[in-house]
């Protein structure tokens, strides 16, 4: 008969609140098995966890449940704690009376006789438990960044630094992302260039790092540690071997293409660089607007061009590579201004969006960083920002707050009255958020010193008038409704998640949360990991956030994965599915239904079998098995059948 | 039941803003001959909730200094508040962004005058009202007419 030992956790008063902890001992050393129950008021501490080490030698235990809180909090720290003792982790279970029991109910009796029920669960459960041993896998020291704005170029640098390869993936010609485009960075009104390109160059020369742009995942299979990840480089038609970026043919190209890096704000060619500082500074030609592909005459570029770089039959290349662990860092897009019906839809031509007004107030922007608006190229004198278009509106648009539009759009207003000193930013807002170090300072600055107004309320209606943009918003201070005549209007739309980053996570088989951001791991605990080992999560894929927030938050992925690469193997869980070869009949159900891709067919046995490596023990197949072949380790059936017992209140 | 009858008067016409309101001639003024940033405010409404005369004040002073900023010098200048403030100078002790309050309530007083805007009169003191206004109060409009 096995000796198990029972600690109860009061969690304070999160679970003592609610649940009687001292009747839980009582009753459940009562039951077969049990020669020890006890609680404590935080059995996580450094005492409580003294406490468990010490009755598991003293009262030779060889089963342990501590009934906590949910295992994903501290599953492991309790198994540590038990292994340090001497105690085979896998003997040691949680039983969760906190998020499952004490949080849902108020009844302290119902709470109390629910709260002995789950203990009563896990002893049946430990009684069968046997020992196991973690399953060693080894690891490839390589990591894979997809995408190359801040976030990724930051974490390829740091994963780089520490000596461990690194592929970089970017879908565009260059890396940079947003940061890229923007013209002075708040706080400190930095140049956003000065400080990305220097790190753009360091990535595009580090030794251990492989830049692949132009390129996207196309497939991702395997494991923590040994992923296998197919790459598509597509097609420049451009040789960037001989290429020496000098940029003729980019002159000579006839074709006009709206220039997505300038919002439509400039043209380039069909052959074209992004912007000027580009890493790898080499054009590609886009093949649906080069008049060549499209009519078949042309080639002009292929003329220019004296080394002859131009290839125009110039394929798709597939890259196989061998990967440990996956950043994912793919950044956000903002909601078209066409969606917002109410601000003209798009069709206004002087209603812009942040990122085009970035563009404007750029030295290296369509209009050498002077302020001019689209329609007609006059510098305006009455120009309105609009906050939260499309933020905060669950109703109409996205219900959450983009965070980093409060700062941008005081730094747009002081930009633009830095370069138009007699001109008027009015600024509309719901709320002003400056949770950022020197933030506030900032704000207080500009509204006090600059001239800015800020009318707290909400634009209803933007329209055009002859040659003015009219906004119709409101005055909540005042209580009254205001009309401005404006010249330019901003609008700081909502930060939304990449459309094809939906894509890219059903083939890394990560999640997204409501809003189709990235999911982290744990919101407070585990900020930068996905819930599937080995993959990390970097900059506004996860959320919207500034530079400062983004680059430290990659970092954090880096040193995860550092820390990944900096042992010699890693360990799987051993809890996994396991076959009785003598009971399978190789009907194949399990394979179909294994969502890690984990079962596999032995021709030569007839058999199915688990891949232990891939196995994350979710149990699929052992409840589709109909001969009972498939079984879980410490999850089997007559542990099951057991804990639903006790679960019932044992009759 | 509301003890009161009717409909309130109509009193939030729309206002356009342009430069020359936000920024230009009554707000100069303001600002000149008090010496004080007003946009320098927040709004977090500290002077209002100090102030022991509000109850009598058709606009507190919070909203007196947000209509300064827009520069709309209808609404203040026609406003009984420049005249119901006591000038104790509570405000001004408590603003957190260091404004004097009251200074500028001075400047508002100073420019109603010269606009020849009709201002509190001893007739207009209702007796029993007067009972019930603050000593302080009465003091301070009575030292304010004879400037
Ligand atoms: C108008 C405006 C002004 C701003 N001003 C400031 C400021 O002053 N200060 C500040 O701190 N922050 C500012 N920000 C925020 C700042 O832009 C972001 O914090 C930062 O750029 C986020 O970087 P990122 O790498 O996470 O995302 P991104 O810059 O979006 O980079 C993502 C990269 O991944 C690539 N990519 C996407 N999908 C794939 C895929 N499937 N495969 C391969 N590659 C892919 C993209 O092409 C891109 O290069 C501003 C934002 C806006 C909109
Ligand atoms: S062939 Fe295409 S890319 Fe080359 S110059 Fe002509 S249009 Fe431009
Ligand atoms: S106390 Fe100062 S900052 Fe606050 S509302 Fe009054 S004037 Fe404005």
């Amino acid at each position: 008969m096995k000796r198990i030992g029972v600690f109860i956790c009061h969690c304070g008063i999160n679970i003592a609140g609610t649940v009687d902890v001292k009747r839980v001992a009582e009753e459940v050393a009562k039951l077969d098995s049990v020669v020890y129950a006890q609680d404590y008021i935080y059995m996580c501490s450094d005492p409580g966890q003294a406490l468990v080490r010490e009755k598991i030698r003293q009262e030779k235990l060889d089963g342990i449940i501590i009934a906590a809180c949910s295992p994903s909090l501290h599953e492991s720290t309790f198994r540590t704690a038990a292994e340090e003792a001497g105690l085979n982790p896998w003997q040691c279970e949680i039983a969760n009376i906190r998020e499952q029991c004490s949080w849902v109910h108020t009844d302290r009796k119902k709470a109390t006789e629910k709260a002995i029920r789950i203990v009563s669960t896990m002893v049946e459960k430990t009684r069968l438990n046997e020992s196991l041993e973690p399953i060693p896998v080894s690891i490839t020291k390589k990591a894979l960044v997809i995408g190359g704005g801040i976030a990724g170029i930051q974490a390829a640098l740091d994963i780089a630094d520490s000596g461990h390869k690194v592929i970089l993936v970017e879908k565009e010609s260059s890396i940079g992302g947003h940061m890229a485009q923007l013209s002075e960075t708040f706080p400190t009104l930095d140049c956003s260039q000065c400080i990305l390109t220097p790190k753009m160059v360091a990535a595009g020369k580090h030794r251990n790092i492989q830049l692949m742009t132009y390129s996207e995942v196309e497939e991702v299979s395997g494991y923590v540690g040994n992923f296998n990840v197919r790459i598509r480089r597509k097609a420049p038609f451009v040789d960037w071997s001989t290429c020496t970026g000098c940029g003729l043919c980019m002159e000579k190209c006839p074709a006009k293409v709206p220039s997505e890096f300038d919002r439509g704000l400039s043209t380039h060619g069909a052959i074209y660089i992004p912007f000027p500082q580009a890493v790898p500074n080499k054009p590609v030609i886009d093949r649906e607007s080069c008049i060549y592909f499209k009519t078949g005459k042309c080639r002009l570029c292929e003329k220019t061009c004296e080394i002859g770089a131009i290839k125009f039959d110039q394929e798709d290349q597939i890259i196989e590579e061998e990967i440990g662990a996956i950043i994912t860092a793919t950044g956000y897009e903002t909601l078209p201004v066409t969606e917002l019906q109410e601000y003209g839809a798009g069709e206004v031509p002087d209603v812009i969006d942040g990122l085009a007004f970035e563009r404007l107030l750029s030295a290296s922007g369509p209009t050498s960083g002077e302020v001019r608006r689209p329609s007609d190229g006059r510098v305006p004198k009455e120009v309105v920002f609009v906050q939260c278009a499309g933020s905060r509106d669950p109703e109409r648009y996205r219900p959450y707050c983009s965070k980093i539009c409060c700062m941008y759009t005081t730094k747009h207003a002081l930009l633009y009255k830095h370069r138009v000193h007699d001109g008027q930013p009015y600024i509309f807002y719901i709320d002003i958020r400056t949770g950022g170090k020197g933030y506030e300072e900032f704000y207080h600055n500009a509204e006090q010193d600059e001239g800015i107004i800020y009318l707290r309320g909400k634009v209803a209606k933007i329209f055009r008038d002859g040659d003015k943009t009219i906004v119709w918003g409101t005055d909540t201070l005042t209580g009254r409704n205001v009309e401005i005549q404006a010249d330019l209007v901003v609008l700081a739309t909502a930060v939304v998640p990449r459309e094809s980053t939906a894509e890219l996570v059903k083939k890394l088989r990560i999640q997204t949360g409501p809003n189709g951001f990235l999911s982290e791991a744990h919101p407070k605990l585990r900020p930068v990991e996905s819930i599937n080992s080995g993959f990390f999560i970097a900059g506004v894929a996860q959320g919207p956030r500034d530079i400062p927030e983004t680059v430290a938050q990659a970092s954090g992925a880096a040193c995860k994965v550092i820390s990944l690469f900096s042992r010699d193997h890693l360990e799987q869980d051993p809890a996994i599915a396991w076959v009785d070869e003598e009971l399978c009949g190789g009907c194949r159900i399990c394979i179909s239904v294994c969502p890690y891709d984990a079962r596999e067919y032995d021709e030569e046995k007839c058999i199915a079998r688990v891949n232990e490596a891939l196995c994350e023990g979710c149990g699929s197949c052992v409840a589709a098995c109909a001969c009972g072949a498939t079984q879980q380790r410490n999850l089997s059936d007559s542990q099951i059948k057991s804990m639903v017992t006790a679960s019932l209140g044992g009759e | 039941m509301s003890e009161r009858t009717g409909l309130a008067p109509p009193k939030s016409p729309p206002v356009r803003l342009t430069r020359e309101t936000v920024s230009g001639g009554f707000k100069k003024r303001v600002i000149e001959l008090s010496g004080q940033n007003m946009d320098s405010c927040y709004q977090c409404g500290n002077c209002s909730s100090g102030c022991p005369v509000a109850q009598e004040m058709d606009i507190l002073p919070n909203r007196i200094m947000r209509l300064a900023q827009l520069g709309l010098k209808d609404d203040i200048i026609h406003s009984a508040t420049l005249w119901i403030c006591a000038s104790c100078f509570q405000c001004t002790v408590r603003c957190p962004r260091g404004i004097d309050i009251q200074g500028v309530m001075d400047t508002l007083r100073q420019i109603a005058l010269d606009e020849g805007v009709d201002h509190f009169g001893p007739d207009q003191i209702d007796p029993e009202q007067a009972a019930s206004v603050p000593q302080p109060g009465l003091v301070g409009v009575y030292r304010k007419l004879s400037t």
